[in-house]
């Protein structure tokens, strides 16, 4: 069972950040959804939602969802609906319930860097950053191997690059966590990204994967079948896929391959 | 800790410790439709709304909450009451245990869509595990219910 020692409600990041620094057992809350399945003892308890960090805006370049937004609001906002095919919005509309995602917050997830995220496969597979409050922006690639720090993510932006993308995921059932799942996305200049995530591990990028892909779709020349067979070979031999309860490492080897086929065939008819 | 909390419109002050969550400070309150299923998030019986929005009160800290809104099913009692009717109408109440959260998510819908279809309800309403009736007649009431309320 968890405990709070006590609660705090800053109204700013940096009467947030004194008071998380301020002693060894203290800690941002996000959305609190797994919360109670652990047995952290907290000191002072930060809470984010009088920051202002509750939004989601765009400009000329950029979107940036704040960290208190809600997965929700991720899931119902035109502005993430009308780029990238939409993959930033779908990716959470399948997480539990309503309920529940009126309370998860990006921040949490992100921060969390957990390895069934359905959040976290098509921002890498997009030019995202996290801005932490301290060290400021880092790359969302770097982010994820980076220790835990005390540190707040204020929020998470989105290059507008002109990406098209295709998010693709497999669960038991609705509503559960995924088996495994995959995002792609091609640039402008026709390179492709590959992620993979819900494999054990948190998402990694796959490049050689997505170098093969750029060579073989910028050449025109080849059978689609004949290449997204030899991608996924490459994919299964690149990236590391573990056991757990959900499934073997076997069958997301053989999971990535469909999963991958899908979202290039997606990407392709965009 | 002190805190506010307006449950169903009314402002009450309450003592509680700085780690106990909405499910625990409502039903300590009296509101006692609020029912704790799982415990982890997942079964939707402690819906209640936090300024409008369906929430799983199980894991919403009591203190985030100060000075909000809070509604529980002891808050929409004629419009449950309303809803209720569809649901003995199509037998589609069995035990009754999951029937709050239900309820509270069904009318948060009604508000948030309009003439859903089939899918958009299945899907607004994944996070409500029944464990009697197998949804069907829960389907069929909500979209009698939907249909002649809208």
């Amino acid at each position: 069972m968890f405990t709070i020692r006590e609660y705090a409600m800053p109204e700013s990041l940096e009467e947030a950040y004194t008071i998380l620094k301020s002693r060894k057992g203290n800690q941002i809350l996000g959305g609190c959804a797994w919360l109670r399945l652990g047995k952290k003892r907290i000191n002072i308890a930060v809470d984010l939602s009088k920051c202002g960090l509750d939004y989601i805006r765009e400009d000329e370049e950029r979107i940036e969802i704040g960290a208190m937004t809600s997965y929700r609001s991720v899931e119902t906002s035109d502005i993430l609906h009308g780029y990238f095919n939409g993959v930033i919005a779908d990716s959470v509309s399948s997480i539990i319930g309503t309920q529940f995602r009126n309370t998860v917050t990006v921040g949490g997830s992100v921060y969390g860097r957990f390895g069934f995220s359905d959040f976290l496969t098509p921002l890498l597979a997009l030019d995202t950053t996290v801005v932490l409050y301290k060290k400021g922006s880092v790359p969302l690639e770097d982010f994820m191997n980076m220790p835990y720090e005390k540190d707040i993510i204020e929020k998470v932006v989105i290059a507008k690059d002109g990406r098209k993308a295709s998010y693709q995921m497999f669960r038991n059932s609705r509503a559960d966590f995924p088996v495994l799942n995959l995002a792609v996305s091609k640039a402008a200049d026709g390179s492709f990204r590959v992620t993979v995530g819900a494999r054990g591990p948190k998402a990694v990028r796959a490049e050689k994967t997505a170098a093969y892909l750029t060579e073989q779709l910028a050449s025109e020349n080849g059978n689609m079948d004949d290449m997204i067979k030899e991608a996924g070979r490459l994919l299964v031999n690149e990236v590391k896929f573990t056991d757990n309860m959900r499934a073997s490492a076997e069958y997301r080897k053989i999971l990535s391959g469909v999963l991958l086929g899908k979202a290039v065939r997606e990407v392709e008819a965009c | 800790m002190l805190i506010h909390i307006y449950i169903n419109g009314q402002k009450t002050k309450i003592h509680c410790q700085p780690d106990a969550m909405l499910l625990d400070v409502l039903r300590d309150a009296g509101c006692k439709s609020v029912k704790c299923g799982c415990d982890t998030t997942n079964c939707g019986l402690c819906t209640v709304w936090l300024d409008g929005k369906p929430v799983l009160s199980c894991s919403v800290p009591a203190a985030r909450v100060n000075e909000r809104h809070v509604t529980t099913l002891e808050g929409v009692q004629d419009e449950a009451e309303k809803f209720g009717s569809y649901l003995v109408a199509e037998g589609a109440e069995q035990c009754g245990f999951c029937s709050p959260g239900l309820i509270m998510n069904v009318i948060a819908m009604k508000k948030e869509l309009d003439h859903p279809t089939d899918d958009e309800i299945r899907h607004y309403l994944e996070g409500n595990l029944c464990r009697c009736t197998g949804y069907m007649g829960q389907m069929r009431a909500i979209r009698n219910y939907m249909e002649v309320e809208a």
